[in-house]
């Protein structure tokens, strides 16, 4: 009996620490980035091609923004049972969502420094950094966003 | 020199193509990085050590790519693109590329 307590106790440690603190981290980390994007709504960004009115242009500049973002214990390990019976996995959707929206804002505080008012050619890439382990099954993911700065007269 | 990732460099003319450059670099976690982000992955969080190795990494890969623009005589690289591979387990190369070419 104590040595089964001896070893689910830090890995249920760990699920109460990642319920409890990962879930509260997240919902700061969503209130921030909602918070930050109402202060961006001057910069517009697309993903079209052709910038407009070329004549117009002083400056084109390439601008990028990345972030890495990790899941906490225990959406790791809730995902992991997901895993086995299939479905669609949220805990993982919330974790894009984040890197991704913290790198945007990233290439936005970017393109406002120059005194742009306009993104194009907008483009997204994500990568895995760390994968799930035996002991740890959180995972991170790197989201990297970047696009053309237009600044004009 | 101008670094774009559009088709043209808005606001000038393409007069030459000078060729397709490209810049990498790989990286490897480093141990003190990852002790870190050990804590972080059980209350998760940004992993502030990989964004900054990871944003250094990048300057230096479009770096190279400018180096290797400025040796053919290019004032400008359109249509830059940037990938991420995974090497082994613990490096990654970040690989930046664009065609360099000549504005006015």
């Amino acid at each position: 009996m104590n040595q089964l307590l001896i070893q689910i106790g830090p890995i249920g440690v760990f699920l109460l620490l990642g319920f409890f603190v990962g879930r509260w981290r997240e919902r700061r980390h969503f209130a921030s980035l909602n918070r930050r994007e109402r202060q961006f709504t001057d910069v517009g960004i697309v993903n079209l091609k052709t910038v407009p009115n070329p004549e117009t242009v002083r400056n084109a500049v390439l601008v990028s923004g990345d972030a890495v973002i990790a899941t906490d214990y225990f959406k790791g390990f809730a995902s992991k049972l997901r895993g086995i019976v299939g479905g669609e996995m949220r805990s993982y959707e919330t974790l894009m969502e984040r890197a991704r929206r913290e790198a945007t804002l990233r290439m936005l505080r970017q393109a406002r420094d120059i005194g742009a008012a306009e993104v194009w050619c907008v483009r997204y890439e994500t990568s895995n950094i760390r994968s799930s382990g035996r002991n740890n099954p959180g995972v991170s993911v790197e989201a990297f966003a970047f696009g053309t700065a237009i600044v004009r007269d | 020199m101008i670094v774009v990732n559009t088709e043209t460099a808005p606001g000038h003319t393409i007069v030459a193509v000078k060729g397709l450059v490209q810049g990498n670099t790989i990286r490897a976690k480093h141990l003190g990085r990852d002790i870190a982000a050990g804590f972080k992955n059980l209350v998760g969080g940004e992993l502030r050590g990989y964004t900054e190795l990871l944003t250094e990494a990048r300057r230096q890969a479009i770096e190279r790519m400018i180096g290797q623009a400025q040796q053919l005589g290019a004032n400008a690289i359109v249509n830059v693109r940037f990938t991420t591979s995974a090497i082994t387990q613990g490096a990654a190369e970040l690989y930046a590329y664009g065609t360099a070419v000549v504005v006015e």
